[in-house]
């Protein structure tokens, strides 16, 4: 009863509450909902951190155990504690060293070791689309023919290049996006908001368990 | 805090270590990896931290500054405790409780979104005039891509066959199968389309990283950019010739 | 093997050598194409614009380092305008990656105006929730932000007097790389909050390029009243506001990377057809 049904009884409770929110103006519900929706935002901090701590427990079994390649948990582990510090410690100790704030440390290291490797790992699929373009793209059909029209007509008409070779280029391109493309957008958007809608019921109603995970 | 000259030529070598993935993946590629692993998820707790644990949760709850503490803030505060029950296999059961929470939150207004904003909105713009009207021209040739009565029927047509593509319950067959496929082609153009913008925003993002070497570093720290540039072009072309006399010899192996 | 063939079986590296040559060209000679302006970047410049000086805006920063080049551009050139008109901004992420992004760019523009940090505009830092906090902002933004990014509390920012949720402003700017973002902004908050004229909220949407196809749906149905997509609409916003910054100078960049892989595409397919026209035979 605990394990199983009383989940789904919250899902349902809680499902319903937000759904049947919208339609109900009154005073109290409102602000019931709202206060609602404050718990969801610390709950999913603790969720967060939850992964944190879980990535640490996992890379410190991984140096322990000695296995393959464990040296690089090292790195890991070092950067993990040294930002939490410097973070969670401002609330006890003084700014620049501590704190999060503009001008810390922590705020430091953030945008010259996050920023430019998050940056340039994805600045790397610069590379890999050219590659994929030259050997993968393939035009063995009407269907992919449409594509690739489609594709180097936006890709010239989107930028500024496009216009000195065809002054209607950008034109042309605008009406693709605006015209073909919004057909072809807006029946994905109505077929997920249709399918969102189906299963975001059967999850409320307890016809969808797959989260809960098994016994 | 750190001088600008030390943190910038930082930015640089952690881009270039970055970078030397597209050579082969090596152990300074690794070892940035997992520093930006470990600070990425540093960073995160010590903003939940700051930004959600101390003004949401705690402060309110102990009734910091002139506020009276707000008690009912335990109970999120035990339903997230609970989630950490996951660490002891006994009792993992009780953060299905808290994850039935935010299942039954989130669906709620995942239904709300996309009924409201999605569904009913998308199917009222599609109700345009498909004839010239007062106000809608047959074509207007001085905006081709704005509203006029070719344009909303062509995608009204588009709409209709590419619904008609995504509907599986009957074979497509037939005038289904004739729609379907009309359908396909709208999509293909819309793929196209994305396609053409996908190839746009991975280049903006290599811009900016080139960007900061080219320009930010030289500028703010001359000669250590030059060097360590100048560096990580010799190291590479050291190993792409290593790499080739190995493969002139029958051995090692290469990136294809 | 012949020289199609060796071509088509070409190590990837030499492709990663030639298009990194061809987008370091503009560095060394730059051409200064000119940029033109399309009707979704003048429709997010122009939302901007009728909003009354002294008035207040929100802007979402939903993004973080990976969509840098093309989104902080966006922020920078939103704050310009915005302080050229005079109107406060009260700025907050739902992105964790957002905050010092969003404090990087405040702190750029600022000054330039004589800007005060909590008199004219202030950074509410990031909030874990997605959806649920986007109805909350619309409910009370001080219930979801009691403090700012630095913990202090916003009840004693003046900027923060008066400003409950969205019926005291005129416009929501969203900056967005993703989910959550605009997509979510438009499902929870366009069709169910309305602005302090009482007109549903006003979005106007900065997006990765990635994101941009999509959006087009939305701009047409009326729920999107403006859009930027990608580094070029980061360069045809600042050409409307009269900013040479580094979305303009990277289109040069762009426009011969597009046309190195339309070549790439094309070069492909007819080496291609070649081997498969030799294998048949």
């Amino acid at each position: 009863m605990l394990r199983r049904e009383l989940p789904l009884l919250i899902t349902l409770v809680v499902g319903l509450f937000m759904v049947v929110g919208l339609f109900v103006p009154q005073r109290h519900f409102t602000a019931g909902r709202s206060e609602f929706e404050g718990w969801a935002i610390i709950i999913r901090a603790f969720a967060a951190v939850l992964g944190v701590a879980n990535l640490a427990r996992i890379s410190a079994l991984r140096i322990a155990r000695r296995e393959r390649d464990w040296g690089y948990q090292l790195p890991l582990l070092g950067g993990l504690f040294l930002m939490m510090v410097l973070g969670v410690a401002g609330t006890w100790f003084p700014a620049p060293l501590f704190g999060i704030g503009e001008g810390s440390l922590f705020n430091d290291l953030y945008l010259n070791i996050y920023v430019p490797m998050q940056g340039t790992m994805f600045a790397l699929l610069a590379f890999y689309i050219a590659s994929a373009a030259f050997r993968a793209f393939r035009v063995r059909s009407l269907e992919a023919g449409l594509l690739a029209v489609a594709a180097v007509l936006v890709m010239l008409g989107r930028v500024p290049i496009g216009a000195l070779i065809w002054d209607h280029l950008p034109a042309v391109s605008d009406w693709i996006m605006n015209v073909p493309n919004n057909a072809a957008k807006r029946a994905i958007l109505i077929g997920a908001a249709l399918g969102a809608i189906a299963t975001g019921l059967k999850v409320i109603l307890g016809l969808e368990r797959n989260y809960l995970g098994g016994d | 805090m750190l001088p600008e000259s030390f943190l910038i030529t930082m930015n640089g070598i952690f881009t270039l270590a970055i970078l030397s993935f597209l050579f082969r993946d090596n152990p300074v590629y690794k070892t940035a990896e997992h520093l930006f692993i470990g600070v990425a998820a540093g960073y995160y707790v010590a903003l939940e931290w700051q930004n959600v644990f101390q003004p949401n949760l705690w402060q309110p709850l102990v009734g910091a500054g002139d506020a009276s503490p707000r008690w009912v803030l335990l109970v999120p505060f035990v339903i997230g405790l609970l989630m950490f029950s996951r660490f002891v296999p006994r009792y993992a059961w009780l953060s299905r409780w808290s994850l039935a929470l935010m299942v039954g939150a989130y669906a709620g207004l995942a239904v709300i979104g996309a009924a409201q904003g999605d569904l009913i909105r998308q199917v009222e713009a599609t109700m345009v005039p498909v004839i010239a009207t007062e106000n809608v021209p047959w074509f207007d040739p001085a905006d081709p891509s704005g509203p006029s009565a070719i344009n909303n029927l062509i995608l009204a047509i588009g709409l209709f066959a590419s619904l008609a593509y995504f509907f599986f319950s009957r074979e497509h067959r037939g005038a289904l199968g004739g729609i379907a496929k009309l359908g396909i082609w709208f999509l293909m153009l819309s793929f196209g389309a994305s396609y053409g913008f996908t190839v746009m925003a991975r280049y903006s993002l290599m811009i900016g990283r080139l960007d900061v070497l080219i320009r930010e570093w030289p500028k703010v720290a001359p000669g250590v950019a030059q060097f360590c540039m100048g560096l990580f072009v010799v190291g590479v072309a050291v190993a792409a010739v290593l790499e080739f006399r190995s493969r002139r010899t029958g051995g090692g192996m290469g990136a294809t | 093997m012949g020289l199609g063939e060796r071509l088509q079986y070409l190590d990837r590296r030499v492709i990663f050598l030639v298009i990194l040559l061809v987008i370091l060209i503009p560095y060394v000679k730059p051409i200064g194409l000119p940029i033109r302006v399309s009707k979704e970047a003048a429709a997010f410049y122009d939302a901007i614009e009728r909003v009354p000086p002294g008035s207040t805006v929100f802007l979402a920063a939903d993004y973080d380092a990976a969509s840098l080049p093309e989104l902080y551009p966006m922020t920078l050139t939103a704050i310009e305008q915005c302080f050229r008109r005079n109107l406060k901004i009260v700025g907050f992420c739902l992105w964790p990656g957002g905050p010092p992004l969003l404090n990087r760019a405040l702190a750029e523009v600022a000054p330039r105006h004589g800007k005060q940090y909590g008199v004219d505009y202030v950074n509410l830092g990031f909030k874990d929730g997605q959806e649920a906090v986007m109805v909350m902002v619309g409910a009370s933004i001080r219930d979801a932000f009691p403090a700012d990014f630095n913990g202090t509390p916003v009840a004693s920012m003046p900027v923060m007097h008066g400003i409950q949720n969205f019926s005291n402003v005129h416009v929501l700017i969203n900056i967005s790389a993703g989910y959550p973002g605009t997509k979510e902004w438009v499902q929870q908050v366009g069709s169910r909050f309305r602005n302090a004229l009482g007109q549903s909220i006003p979005i106007v949407s900065g997006c990765t390029a990635v994101s941009a196809p999509e959006y087009y749906a939305y701009v047409n149905a009326g729920q999107l009243d403006g859009l930027l997509g990608g580094l070029a609409g980061a360069a045809e916003y600042e050409k409307q506001v009269g900013i040479m910054g580094t979305a303009t100078r990277g289109m040069d960049t762009q426009s011969l990377a597009h046309v190195a892989i339309i070549a790439f595409i094309i070069l492909g397919n007819i080496l291609g057809r070649g081997a498969g026209r030799k294998h048949a035979a």
